[in-house]
């Protein structure tokens, strides 16, 4: 059964987004996710802790990145299988907040004839230009 | 307070059913800035043949939330809760989650390995539909910070 997936090329990038986060988007997601580890909303905390600041949870992070690939998806592919390794944490000032740039590139082809799976690469840079996930990969197949 | 290692290979019993709800997708689509209307519109979703709103990639984490609580807060483990660091994490689809699954997630730990004074602790949290159908596997690495000294 031929798909989308069959119209890619190992290297081709995919999709590209940015996201600015704020303090707001932090507690959003602690609400949203049950997460309500302090370090991600308070200072003091996050200081007793040796930490630099309050940092975004890495969860956020990671639901996110997957955002460009999920919308390219669409309704006729599904994601089966996502992975990442937490890296660098994003510290979120709470004036300036902080931004996330997402790079989704194909990094590998599955399949003999039609393709069955994409192997896709996230490359995920906070604002002072870290990479802040490793290792970050989503399967996309056909539904 | 050390991380005991014999805690390779336990398992603990299933966390109580957890209905997903339509308005509960929504909320963590918000959160996580997604674009995508599957996540939101009813109407959307069921044009694309699923049941109702379906669930971004990494709502699991909500059932595995709820699922390390009980991994963290049993004394055999010996896992300081604040010294933890989420390591990594990786999620296995059979299928996507949809509003109205009723899920029931079981946490296994898989691997527990020391590094350089550090601890990783590894557990698997498989979900499972009302069915008795896999839905998905989260699997999450924890690192536990070694002590100060």
């Amino acid at each position: 059964m031929s798909s989308r997936l069959d119209t890619l090329s190992v290297g081709e990038v995919l999709a590209e987004a940015d996201y600015p986060i704020s303090r707001d988007s932090l507690v959003r997601y602690a609400g949203a996710s049950g997460d309500f580890n302090p370090i991600h909303y308070r200072d003091d905390v996050a200081v007793s802790v040796g930490l630099p600041g309050v940092l975004a949870h890495g969860m956020l992070t990671m639901g996110i990145a997957a955002q460009p690939v999920v919308e390219w998806c669409g309704s006729d592919l599904t994601v089966s299988s996502y992975q990442v390794r937490f890296t660098k944490p994003v510290v979120v000032d709470p004036v300036e907040g902080a931004s996330l740039s997402v790079t989704a590139t194909v990094g590998a082809l599955e399949g003999e004839g039609a393709v069955t799976s994409a192997l896709i690469d996230l490359v995920v840079t906070s604002q002072t230009g870290d990479k802040v996930l490793g290792k970050s990969q989503v399967v996309v197949a056909p539904r | 307070m050390a991380v005991n290692e014999n805690i390779m290979g336990k398992a603990y019993p299933p966390v109580a059913p957890y209905l997903v709800g339509r308005e509960k997708i929504r909320e963590f689509a918000a959160a996580v800035m997604s674009q995508e209307p599957l996540h939101r519109d009813v109407d959307a979703a069921r044009q694309a043949g699923y049941s109702d709103v379906v669930a971004p990639p990494t709502f699991p984490v909500v059932l595995q939330e709820k699922a390390l609580q009980i991994l963290l807060s049993d004394p055999e483990a010996g896992i300081d809760y604040s010294r933890i660091v989420h390591g990594d994490q990786r999620f296995d689809y059979s299928r996507p989650i949809v509003a109205g699954d009723e899920l029931t997630t079981t946490l296994e730990v898989t691997k527990v390995q020391s590094l350089g004074g550090h601890t990783m602790v590894t557990s698997e949290s498989r979900v499972s539909d009302a069915a008795g159908e896999h839905v998905v596997t989260a699997t999450s690495t924890l690192v536990v910070r070694g002590d100060d000294s």
